[in-house]
């Protein structure tokens, strides 16, 4: 196994060639190379269930979790390589800063649910629940974050796009039953959607299968297009002020938004 | 950086690649032929709706025997609008044409990328408005598949009539697997609560939505197929296999 190893940027491949026993994932034998050859092996993990998110790494140029890829996809013999994620800048070994992250969290305006039904209680109805529920899914691996070309090639683009994560989280949040927040000129200007070319490399990575493309991103872009540039819905929204049947007019892109 | 990845990442696009670029090569000649385009009873679906006075089956004859070029000249903008700005199709160009990426993890071509921000991809926006325009041509496509069963006033099915309407029920498939089609019957919605017809037609667009991408290439594949068969009839080349009751 070729291990990334370096501090910063600096850095290189590094081999490592170890026995592996049946039923192992990548994470066990890094593991195992930190035991037996390079105890200074920096990797973050946690719970090895491919619950918590931490593993994130690309194994063979593949954006994965290594506590869930077995070590039988791979040919006996085959060398794998192991990097860390590209998108973020590098700490130490296989540890990114993932700070963009929650930079970008904090951006969005949280949950600000309607006032309550007369006997004091909040209603959801399954049918509402179902749909926002896939999104909830999310581990925060950010390897979708890691995989989206539009910040791994090009790192200018960071300021101006929050990432396919964030989509997920922004489409929970507009797609809410209870929710009154308005985000959608939020979610064109400053979280740039519309660099998405929809391409679904975050799709494809996603380890807790959320279709992030199809149900979350594309739904966002329908929502978008209804408030900023279709002509009918703007005309319909003149003529009848809010219609029941398109969303609310949306915030002006001066708005700076509350902190979540 | 140089990509990691040495799986056969390449071999998507390139399929892409091939199967987009025989169609449209496909489509331009048959479009542009002006010729070979109907054998009774059947009309290809390129020349569908046929409406120049000149053509061999008009629909609606609104353009007058002024106009000498293929008819298929004046509609091919509705289709060609939804498939361009189609999401799946745009996903599909992007990675294969524009290798913005050509795949997951590997490099783009280009150095400054704005997706979808600017001029002229900021028209993808108005794909509802394709959507709309396409199926009203479905309409067209559907009477061009009832008179395909028609033969001289008898009832009859044809190697052509089905291939017909195995192109329509596709045709049809595609439109209502639409991802603005998905968002217009009920999508929009925050609650479906109180908007029984609304979440049930959401949720048939989902199932259909999800094999989006199948019902795109399939009904590609048909429509190139259904011209080239009617072609070959009315160029001789091929005979029509038909019982006629
Ligand atoms: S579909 Fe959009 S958000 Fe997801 S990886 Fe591709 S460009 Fe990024
Ligand atoms: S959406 Fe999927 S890939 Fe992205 S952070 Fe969440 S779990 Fe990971
Ligand atoms: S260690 Fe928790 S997801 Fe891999
Ligand atoms: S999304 Fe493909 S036709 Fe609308």
């Amino acid at each position: 196994m070729k291990i990334w190893r370096g501090e910063g940027s600096a850095g290189e491949h590094v081999e490592y060639v170890v026995p592996i026993d049946a039923g192992m994932v990548v994470l066990d034998v890094v593991h195992r190379i930190q035991a037996t050859h390079a105890p200074d092996l920096a990797v973050r993990w946690n719970c090895k269930a491919g619950k918590c998110g931490s593993c994130s790494a690309e194994v063979n140029g593949a954006p994965k979790l290594m506590c869930m890829t077995r070590m039988s996809e791979f040919a006996t013999g085959e060398a794998i390589t192991v990097s860390p994620v590209r998108t973020f800048p590098l700490i130490k070994d296989l540890v990114t800063d993932v700070s963009f992250n929650y930079e970008k969290a904090k951006t969005i305006p949280p949950f600000k649910p309607k006032p309550k039904d007369p006997d004091g209680k909040r209603r959801m109805y399954q049918e509402d629940v179902d749909r926002v529920q896939e999104f909830h899914k999310c581990i925060e691996c950010f390897l979708c974050q890691d995989v989206c070309h539009v910040i791994r090639d090009h790192e200018e683009n960071k300021p101006s796009f929050s990432g396919p994560r964030f989509f997920v989280r922004l489409a929970a949040l507009e797609m809410h039953p209870l929710d009154t927040n308005d985000r959608l000129d939020l979610i064109r200007a400053k979280h740039g959607l519309g660099f998405c070319n929809i391409t679904k490399c975050c799709t494809e990575v996603c380890p807790e299968d959320i279709h992030i493309t199809d149900n979350a991103i594309i739904p966002l872009k329908e929502r978008v297009v209804t408030a900023q540039y279709d002509p009918i819905a703007w005309a319909l929204r003149r003529i009848r002020r809010t219609g029941p049947a398109l969303p609310a007019p949306s915030v002006p892109p001066s708005k700076e938004p509350p902190s979540a | 950086m140089v990509p990691e990845r040495r799986d056969l990442w390449w071999l998507e696009p390139l399929v892409i690649v091939v199967v987009l670029g025989t169609f449209v090569l496909y489509s331009v000649y048959a479009g542009l032929a002006n010729a070979n385009y109907f054998y009774e009873p059947y009309l290809s679906p390129l020349y569908s709706p046929c409406i120049t006075a000149n053509c061999v089956h008009p629909h609606l004859p609104i353009v007058g025997s002024y106009w000498n070029l293929s008819p298929a000249i004046l509609i091919v903008a509705f289709p060609l609008a939804f498939r361009v700005t189609c999401y799946y199709y745009r996903r599909s160009y992007y990675r294969a044409f524009f290798w913005a990426p050509p795949a997951c993890a590997i490099p783009d071509a280009r150095k400054s990328y704005a997706g979808e921000t600017r001029f002229p991809f900021l028209i993808q926006n108005l794909h509802r408005y394709a959507l709309i325009f396409a199926t009203l041509l479905l309409a067209f496509l559907w009477w061009d598949t009832f008179l395909a069963f028609n033969f001289n006033g008898r009832f009859g099915i044809g190697l052509g009539s089905l291939l017909l309407l195995t192109n329509v029920v596709l045709l049809s498939g595609y439109s209502a697997s639409c991802h603005s089609l998905r968002y217009l019957v009920g999508g929009y919605l925050d609650s479906f609560h109180r908007a029984s017809l609304r979440y049930r037609l959401w949720s048939w667009a989902n199932w259909l939505n999800a094999r989006h991408a199948r019902w795109a290439w399939a009904s590609l594949v048909v429509v190139g197929l259904t011209d080239l068969y009617i072609r070959l009839l009315s160029m001789g080349v091929l005979t029509d296999l038909r019982i006629v009751f």
